[in-house]
């Protein structure tokens, strides 16, 4: 049986630009369960980052609405003495950046030490031996000696792996990796990955993992939220959400593009970027400048999520339109016997 | 650690030389020699020539920058033509004045430096920001000379809080209670005139290094381990901030040369930089020359002390 530690409702997290306030998580919903890996993909810009942060108040400078249920209250705009009781204990954050993620002044042993001493370990003689043993879960090899260096005599994987080892150390329930392979090596992407893979099959942790990766989420995640312009667009299990894709923004990120009818058979591609946040449409739909090939008849006038099957959310009714070539209008495979 | 400080040592060896050599042939090529202020113009020329010749005047420019160096290597720098003393005794006295000229200067442009440039760094866009930030423009734009004359001006002449001149009342006993607090009295006026000018740029360096590494992120892991927001800001943003701080120590130090320049003459006071620009006037070339060489070793001296505190404190270098 799931049961939910975080359940999101309705965030509106908006930065002030000049004089005004713009969203950029607008209306974001969702839910992690306990061991659960909530994957939430998206392109650079669409507010991956800007929802991470929301979640442990991170933002030095943003306007928070809405509900975050974590364990039980709502910690959304939490004063700061009673979020620090949670950020660090409860819930833990894995850095896109290794390199910049670690005080280059501070050695390994102490950063890790730190987080253990802000929530009650007092004795530095234990403090020090769960830090060896964190570095050891993490898979660093002589711990004894890298508990005396500073970040910059470790490479980018080990350094990851130190923030790791920080991110858990007092076994949150929930852990946030916010692209936490982006800045690695490729043969070290996947060792990362499958040590935080392990640490959530182990704890039991509730995991949200920001990338922008499908290949990285086909592999890790257990639901799926894409999220475009600060929205969820779709969200489902991950088998549901490779298997049958609806939003076209989905299936643009799975590299498969609709066609528009079933005339033409030409292909269209998925035009521009992600706008900048003070130029999002508020009103409509904000994809719907990319996909200039479909008719405006079809688009919906205030696009909401819909549940098309159990879990299984998208947001506007406009998939119906699109023609699938081995997929009926619900989106369903053709079976062929 | 000593592999560093040996290898930065042995760099500031040719430093050394170069600035012998400049400081050598700067002298050369002054107008006149150390004859000419000294001599009564009637004397008859040949007496002269016989004196150049017996002086090594003549001799060439190699073999009198060898005996000038094995001179200084000795101690021996020269007679001052104007004091009728050997130079080195000169400086000497200067030297320990200007010292403790530069000491409170030091102290006093961080004890002004430190308080501002934190208050100014962590709020940023304060009214108490915009206030010292106000105050560092004005220290920047205001030359240090009129900036100092108008203090003396203001507290020695008008107020008369301060003496106007001189390094020690008279008739003091060098040594007892009453001759150290008057040297302090007379060190005060001037070294405060110099600090507060001198300051604002370590205000600013100070300011904008915390403003800086606030926005760093391991700020935000700091944030994330649920460390509370002294913690934050002792444990992570002041500690360093205030490593360049240090380092800039020593360069602090060769800023102090020039200003000590302006300071010591507008103040009457008896140091090197005061002996400085009189020996020029009097065209006492044997303490120009030994002055610019002292000067040349100092900076070099601070630049070194500066890399090796920024050795010492950023274990980015010190492992190198
Ligand atoms: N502190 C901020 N102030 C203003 N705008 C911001 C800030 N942080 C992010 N943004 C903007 O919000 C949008 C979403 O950013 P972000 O969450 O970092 O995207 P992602 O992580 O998905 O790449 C972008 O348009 C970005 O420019
Ligand atoms: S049909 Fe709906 S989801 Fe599709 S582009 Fe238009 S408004 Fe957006
Ligand atoms: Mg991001």
């Amino acid at each position: 049986m799931s049961e939910p530690i975080l359940k999101i409702d309705n965030l509106r997290t908006s930065f002030r630009i000049k004089d005004d306030y713009y969203p950029a998580v607008d209306g974001v919903s969702l839910t992690v369960n306990k061991n659960e890996l909530l994957a939430i993909v998206g392109e650079s810009g669409c507010g991956k980052s800007a929802l991470a942060f929301s979640i442990m108040n991170l933002h030095s400078r943003a306007k928070i609405e809405g509900n975050i249920d974590f364990k039980g209250q709502n910690i959304a705009n939490l004063p700061t003495s009673k979020l620090n009781k949670l950020r660090g204990k409860d819930m833990g954050m894995i850095f896109q950046d290794p390199l910049t993620a670690l005080n280059p002044l501070m050695i390994i042993g102490e950063q890790i030490g730190e987080i253990l001493l802000i929530h009650g370990t007092n004795s530095a003689e234990k403090r020090k031996e769960r830090v060896l043993e964190l570095l050891n879960k993490v898979g660093i090899p002589r711990p004894e000696h890298v508990f005396n260096q500073f970040p910059h005599e470790l490479s980018g994987g080990m350094r990851q792996r130190v923030v790791i080892a920080m991110a858990i150390a007092n076994n949150p329930e929930l852990l946030i990796a916010d692209e936490p392979t982006t800045s690695l090596d490729v043969t070290i992407q996947s060792q990362i990955l499958d040590l935080i893979k392990e640490l959530k099959e182990e704890s039991g942790a509730g995991v949200i993992l920001i990338t922008h990766d499908l290949g990285v989420v086909a592999e890790m995640a257990d639901r799926v939220a894409v999220m475009y312009a600060g929205q969820i667009v779709e969200i489902a299990d991950v088998y549901t959400l490779f298997e049958n894709p609806l939003h076209p923004y989905t299936r643009s990120l799975l590299n498969s593009v609709p066609t528009a009818n079933e005339e033409q058979s030409t292909l269209h591609v998925i035009q521009g970027v992600v706008p900048a946040l003070q130029n999002l449409p508020r009103e409509g739909c904000r994809f719907g400048a990319r996909i200039p090939w479909i008719a405006d008849s079809a688009h919906e006038k205030n696009p909401q999520l819909h549940e098309v099957s159990p879990g299984h959310f998208v947001r506007c009714t406009c998939y119906k339109d699109f023609h699938f070539p081995d997929r009926d209008k619900e989106g369903n495979r053709h079976v062929v016997s | 650690m000593w592999k560093f400080s040996i290898r930065r040592i042995m760099i500031m060896i040719p430093q050394v030389i170069l600035l012998s050599i400049i400081v050598f042939m700067l002298a050369k090529m002054m107008p006149g020699d150390a004859l000419t202020g000294l001599i009564d113009p009637n004397v008859d020329p040949n007496t002269i020539a016989e004196k150049r010749e017996e002086l090594g005047l003549n001799d060439p420019w190699y073999e009198q920058y060898t005996r000038w160096v094995a001179g200084v290597f000795t101690g021996d720098l020269g007679q001052s033509f104007h004091f009728k003393m050997p130079v080195s005794e000169l400086v000497w006295q200067r030297i320990v004045n200007s010292f403790w000229l530069s000491l409170l200067t030091l102290v006093l442009t961080y004890l002004i430096a430190i308080p501002l440039g934190i208050t100014s760094g962590r709020y940023n866009d304060s009214w108490a920001d915009r206030l010292i930030t106000g105050y560092t423009y004005i220290g920047f734009a205001a030359p240090l000379f009129i900036f100092a004359l108008v203090m003396l001006w203001i507290f020695g002449f008008h107020l008369g809080w301060f003496p106007t001149g001189g390094s020690v009342k008279p008739g003091l006993t060098p040594g007892t209670f009453e001759y150290v607090m008057s040297k302090l009295y007379h060190m005060l006026l001037p070294a405060l005139s110099m600090a507060l000018i001198t300051t604002v740029s370590t205000v600013q360096y100070l300011r904008s290094e915390i403003i800086d590494t606030k926005q760093k992120d391991f700020i935000l892991t700091a944030r994330a381990k649920g460390a509370s927001e002294s913690r934050v800001y002792n444990r992570h943003i002041l500690r360093n901030s205030l490593l360049p701080i240090a380092a800039f120590f020593g360069y602090e130090i060769t800023g102090l040369i020039g200003g000590s320049i302006f300071i010591e003459n507008i103040f009457g006071y008896p140091g090197m930089g005061q002996l400085f620009l009189n020996s020029i006037l009097l065209r006492d070339y044997s303490v120009v020359t030994s002055l610019v060489l002292l000067f040349g070793i100092l900076t070099i001296l601070g630049t070194l002390l500066s890399d090796i505190i920024l050795s010492l404190v950023d274990p980015r270098i010190r492992i190198k």
